[in-house]
């Protein structure tokens, strides 16, 4: 009787654990699956479907603001993710490797501060410090230097994706086995060596998943980029949040699905590539092991 | 090994980002300090620091924080943030500890696709994530009429989070509906990294000593979880009590925000001392919890190594 009242326990904490999952990926990603249905959706009220059209594709190709804002988007994100890079491999060497430094405190709470720190706050503040920089140029110089525009967007940027570029290679070089740049180093390697034929191929994925991650987080922002734009330089998620705010709008839902495609795209594409890399280590590992026992 | 050159590269290291981060972010925080004390005398940007003898001419005003102290609205707006951070802080840990848990005990072989199932709509925007909502809550959305066919807006309505019956959008519940959603994954991530890594022995000898599934559940594994809990629950309070776009998306005027109040004041009533003012007492109302959340971080750190 007792082993019969267990079971059916059981059997309930299963089915409640799975519709509990259900019911939260449901949550995550009715919204998603809805956006794309929209964007097919011929129709004057825009979240009622009527019929299938693929006209808010076709006028997507002849929205020069979007597309201009898309332009930029790009080029910001990609100097965003390449500079965030080299910064977070520095910091998160500097955080990893020594361990003791003046103001070390002091550093890794600037690191990891925009992580959480409302992004209003730091558009405010990098604005009216970059405003004072021109002040004060201008009156040196006769020009004010920088001019708002896409080179303070991407200053911003930064900040955000270099904190989040030094989480993901910390966490990388946490779990290397600091053997091997020691070895390297006994074998008569500069330290520029090591880092460039030992420690750099080790942290190689980690490098790719931060430089897609700050790319899409630079793609993405609107806070800070509505701070320090200037006249002419509108991002594309400016674009979308200035549609987004009068009203529901089809173009947005096209934009969206494009993104979307672009990513699952993206990250399957990127997982067959893992799930590879990493079966043929496993085998790697297994024919050493072999060679090593036989 | 260690030699000159061993520490030039130590110094570059370290200098680099350091000198970065000190231009790019404490340097900016101290110029929003400095201009919440300084007072604007016309409406024109070009006034407010003015060059004078090539030193900036301030005058040390405290007057920005008296008024934002007296001022009813702003207080209520302080107010009103803190709980709806919270609200959707609490929202998020009860939908997220189950999941995590759930995820945590799933079969090994499944865990790694649950995981990056949680972590996909990251990389979708979330801008757009965000507006999805908007579609769904507006009349005749497809959460619209659920909630509705549900009776659930009637009970809303009860409680006073949306206007009446069948009002769903620019309401608390729509903002509060639209943060939870946005902030859960921040949520669930640490708790599932910290519930993953849980010793289950402890659970079996919890189980020998006579606990029931239940009672070892909240005297093991809830305390145990502490950590992933309070990291957690700091990402998600602390964004959303800063929050700007959610609220203007999805908020209404009645919903007003911290965030909100900043941007408005800078944008629209170009009073760029006072928005300096409200961003210094932000960063004072969250600076304890991300104390808490660095500290946290720090003892994960100590952990590993």
């Amino acid at each position: 009787m007792r082993t019969r009242a267990r079971l059916d326990r059981a059997a309930f904490n299963r089915v409640f654990a799975r519709s509990w999952l259900a019911l939260g990926f449901a949550f995550l990603y009715v919204p998603i699956v809805a956006l794309v249905v929209y964007s097919f959706n011929d129709s004057p009220v825009a979240n009622v479907w009527r019929s299938f059209t693929l006209k808010w594709y076709v006028a997507l190709a002849s929205d020069r603001e979007l597309l201009a804002g898309l332009a930029l988007s790009l080029k910001v994100a990609l100097a965003t993710a390449s500079a965030s890079l080299v910064l977070g491999i520095l910091a998160a060497f500097a955080l990893t490797r020594y361990r003791r430094f003046f103001g070390r405190t002091l550093f890794a709470g600037m690191v990891a501060a925009p992580l959480v720190m409302p992004e209003v706050i730091i558009g405010l503040s990098l604005l009216l410090m970059l405003v004072s920089l021109q002040r004060a140029t201008e009156a040196i110089f006769g020009t004010g230097f920088p001019e708002r525009g896409m080179l303070t967007i991407w200053l911003g940027h930064l900040l955000l994706g270099m904190a989040y570029a030094t989480v993901v290679v910390r966490a990388r070089l946490r779990t290397l086995n600091p053997q091997l740049e020691e070895a390297a180093m006994d074998l008569g390697a500069r330290p520029w060596q090591v880092f460039w034929l030992v420690t750099l191929p080790m942290i190689g994925q980690a490098l790719v998943s931060a430089f897609l991650l700050t790319f899409t987080l630079s793609l993405d922002d609107v806070v800070l980029s509505a701070f320090l734009s200037g006249p002419g330089a509108t991002t594309m998620p400016l674009v979308i949040f200035s549609r987004a705010r009068l009203g529901l709008n089809p173009s947005v839902n096209a934009v969206a699905t494009i993104i979307i495609a672009l990513v699952a795209i993206g990250v399957i594409a990127a997982s067959f590539v893992l799930a590879r890399n990493e079966r043929r280590h496993a085998q790697d590992m297994a024919a050493a092991n072999r060679r090593t026992t036989s | 090994m260690r030699t000159g050159r061993g520490s030039l590269g130590r110094a570059a290291v370290i200098g680099v980002p350091f000198a970065w981060l000190a231009a790019f972010f404490l340097l900016p925080f101290l110029v929003v300090a400095k201009l919440s004390v300084s007072e604007m005398e016309t409406t024109t940007i070009k006034d407010i620091v003015a060059w004078k003898d090539g030193a900036i001419a301030f005058s040390l005003q405290f007057g920005n924080y008296l008024q934002l102290a007296q001022d009813s609205l702003y207080v209520r707006t302080y107010l009103a943030s803190l709980e709806y951070a919270a609200v959707t802080t609490l929202l998020c840990l009860t939908i997220g500890y189950p999941f995590a848990y759930f995820m945590a005990r799933a079969r090994r072989t499944l865990q790694p696709a649950l995981l990056m199932l949680v972590m996909l709509p990251f990389w979708t925007s979330f801008l757009l994530r965000v507006y999805a909502w908007k579609a769904l809550l507006t009349e005749q959305g497809l959460a619209a009429n659920a909630i509705e066919w549900l009776g659930i807006d009637r009970v809303l309505a009860a409680f006073g989070l949306i206007p009446g019956p069948g009002q769903l959008m620019n309401t608390p519940f729509s903002l509060v509906l639209g943060m939870t959603y946005t902030y859960l994954p921040f949520m669930i991530l640490p708790l599932y990294s910290n519930l993953a890594k849980m010793d289950l022995c402890l659970l079996e000898a919890a189980s020998d000593l006579g606990a029931t599934a239940w009672t070892a559940f909240w005297t093991v594994t809830v305390p145990l979880s502490g950590a992933g809990i309070i990291a957690g629950a700091m990402l998600v309070f602390i964004p959303c009590v800063g929050e700007y776009v959610i609220p203007e998306l999805l908020g209404g005027p009645q919903t007003q925000m911290i965030g909100r109040t900043l941007w408005d004041e800078f944008f629209s009533n170009n009073d760029w001392p006072m928005a300096c003012t409200v961003a210094v007492t932000m960063v004072l109302l969250v600076i304890v919890p991300v104390a808490v959340f660095s500290r946290y971080q720090a003892e994960v750190e100590e952990r590993r190594t």
